[in-house]
């Protein structure tokens, strides 16, 4: 049976779905409407696929880590460079795609939520490129650690909004953006930043991230005749992951891994990782998914290194990838996060994300122990200018 | 009957509105949960809407999110209100009592046992915010199940076939927000409202409450009017958090009187 997911009413067997409050069902259901019309329009493709190429700088290349797989005696590093992009992760794919169809349904105003603020200045950026007023919610924790992020979007032309509330971090931005979009339902367009959140989003954010896996399937084979023993991605919401994975569901032979934030490790429950710690089924952010909560259903306050990773929920696609075994959901540390991302500054000249640094880490973890001719394909979803205050604090240095 | 049919039935007979005020269980205390439900009614509820508090009230605005967090830092949980729904019926038998909030919290205990525990102790409906009709069909068989009777919200934005499919479903009353927006907004739209309700009443056999947007004895008059029930929530809320655990029951009735007679000049 070949795979295809989402249902006609948005659910990944049983998690995403629709669960909003009735204010906001008409406007997401008008969306799907619209995305489903637009999906297929010759125009909207060519015009997606013109912004993709002169405005992102796509096709973003794959990268072979040579000294860095040298170094570790094992299997060959690869890594398909969402780094290069235009405002320096994948996180723009998405939001030109967005924008695109927020312009087709007329709507003048942008909304986004931001954890590491990679998305909140993708949001920026094409609303500024469209001409749209552009309004980014983020958590307070996260606008400390991310103070360069804040100031470009706001060179860009964008609001940012403090959000105190909670645990003041991406799911409280979440939680600010949804109350905008209730308050300010017919003039504006929430752009959602990953493959969560109510039914379209899990489907029209993976079908315009899925670019990433769509090239690496034609550069792979260019590059090495083949394609690659398994695809890895670090997963927050899980966006850069099912841009990569959704192409390679049905290669078999291709393994998937995605790569949750551990934190301060899952034993200690500072984690960021509902997959791996085997979180129970929840609903948050209209779908339901597997979901960090205590046994009352209270969502609990994660940890990550990385802002962008730190979510309590996951898509519901990585939800069911999971319970089907198609793909494997492993942890990686800080600790383990940062050796990594220090490695591919000093063997490849490369400074990754933090988050990205979870997915590269793994692959350093495994690779030393498979053949020479095994090779890993990493999603480096995106650049590590944004955490130079991060790690520098870590390392005890003042900028 | 249930107790939410009884209630409006009574009120129908008597041309009276049904007032229906909305706190937050565990705010500012739990010990004072209790007593300001009595309080409550004896000041002139007919409904209580009592809420379950959540880590994540998405469509809540500030005034109600910070009695959320003030209710979860006591340790409140949604088994602790049923307990105190349990407490309020030793004292009073007849008051219907609906819980509101979100789906999370009755997912984590699940809708069985959740069903099951509503009758028990005697809850009389239960709303939650994120679950809209087409996600809540298990959930709704077990509440029916138990004479749970199952309240819906419908907004402005609610189109025919969507407020058809709710007519379907809906049982007790049902919950029109008057704005686009979250609770404690404060842009009530008087001739919107006078307009939808007409809609409504073409496919809803329900009685039909109006909440969002009332804060004080001239907004409820003038929704009175326009429906079958005055719903208070952001504004008492507001009260609660103004007043010191001595002065709140006080307070707090003090504010519902004046909502109460207000309501019974429409």
């Amino acid at each position: 049976m070949t795979y295809n997911y989402p249902d006609s009413t948005g659910h990944f067997g049983i998690f995403g779905g629709i669960y909003m409050a009735e204010t906001l069902i008409p406007a997401v259901e008008e969306l799907s409407r619209q995305y489903l019309r637009f999906r297929d329009d010759p125009e909207f493709k060519t015009e997606f696929a013109y912004e993709l190429k002169h405005y992102v700088g796509r096709p973003s290349p794959v990268y072979h880590a040579k000294r860095l797989s040298d170094d570790l005696g094992g299997a060959q590093i690869y890594l398909k460079r969402e780094d290069l992009n235009h405002t320096g992760a994948h996180k723009i794919n998405n939001a030109i795609g967005q924008a695109l169809l927020a312009k087709r349904m007329g709507k003048k105003r942008v909304i986004a939520e931001t954890g590491a603020g990679m998305h909140g200045v993708a949001t920026a950026t094409v609303a500024a490129r469209f001409g749209m007023e552009c309004i980014v919610y983020m958590g307070a924790e996260d606008i400390q650690r991310q103070a360069a992020n804040v100031f470009r979007m706001k060179l860009l032309g964008a609001t940012v909004v403090p959000v105190e509330s909670g645990s003041r971090t991406l799911k409280d931005a979440c939680n600010e953006a949804i109350r905008d979009w209730v308050t300010n339902v017919e003039s504006t367009f929430y752009i959602f930043g990953t493959a969560a959140g109510p039914h379209p989003y899990p489907m029209m954010v993976r079908d315009f991230q899925c670019v990433i896996g769509n090239e690496a399937k034609v550069q792979m084979p260019e590059m090495i005749g083949r394609q690659p023993d398994a695809v890895i991605a670090c997963v927050g919401g899980g966006s850069n992951a099912i841009g990569l994975f959704y192409p390679y569901i049905e290669e078999k032979n291709v393994q998937i891994i995605g790569v949750e934030a551990g934190g301060h490790g899952i034993a200690s429950g500072k984690h960021a990782a509902p997959l791996t710690a085997n979180a129970k089924v929840g609903v948050l952010h209209g779908n339901k998914v597997y979901l960090i909560q205590d046994e009352n259903g209270q969502i609990i306050e994660t940890h990550s290194i990385s802002a962008g990773l730190d979510y309590p929920g996951v898509g519901p696609e990585h939800c069911l990838l999971k319970d089907q075994g198609r793909a494997q959901y492993v942890a990686i540390n800080d600790d383990e996060a940062l050796a990594a991302f220090d490695a591919l500054c000093r063997f490849e000249g490369i400074i990754p994300a933090l988050e990205s640094s979870h997915a590269l880490a793994h692959a350093m973890k495994i690779a030393p122990a498979l053949g020479k001719d095994k090779v890993l394909l990493v999603n480096l979803s995106g650049r590590g200018d944004k955490d130079m205050n991060t790690v520098a604090n870590l390392k005890g240095i003042t900028l | 009957m249930s107790r939410i049919q009884l209630t409006f039935a009574r009120l129908k007979q008597q041309q009276r509105k049904a007032l229906i005020p909305f706190i937050t269980a565990g705010d500012p205390s739990p010990q004072l949960t209790v007593p300001l439900l009595h309080a409550l009614v004896e000041a002139g509820a007919d409904v209580l809407e009592l809420g379950v508090p959540f880590s994540d009230p998405m469509a809540d605005g500030p005034t109600i999110q910070r009695a959320s967090e003030r209710a979860l830092k006591h340790g409140m949980s949604l088994r602790g209100v049923l307990a105190m729904v349990a407490e309020f019926r030793t004292q009073d038998a007849t008051t219907p009592v609906v819980l509101m909030g979100y789906g999370n919290p009755i997912e984590a205990m699940g809708w069985e046992v959740f069903a099951k525990r509503c009758a028990e102790v005697g809850v009389d409906g239960v709303l939650t915010v994120d679950f809209p009709p087409e996600e809540s069909h298990d959930a709704f068989e077990h509440l029916q199940a138990h004479g749970i009777d199952p309240i819906f919200l419908l907004a402005p934005t609610t189109n025919d076939a969507r407020i058809e499919q709710v007519a379907k479903l809906a049982r007790g009353y049902v919950y029109y927000v008057s704005l686009k927006g979250v609770t404690g907004a404060g842009h009530l739209d008087l001739d919107a409202i006078a307009q939808k309700i007409p809609q409504l009443r073409q496919h809803i056999n329900l009685p039909i409450g109006v909440g969002f947007g009332i804060r004080d004895a001239a907004t409820a008059l003038a929704v009175a009017k326009l429906c079958d029930g005055v719903v208070v929530g952001s504004r008492i809320v507001q009260e609660i958090e103004n007043s010191t655990e001595q002065n709140v029951v006080a307070n707090v009735s003090k504010l519902v009187k004046e909502l109460r007679s207000a309501v019974d000049k429409a």
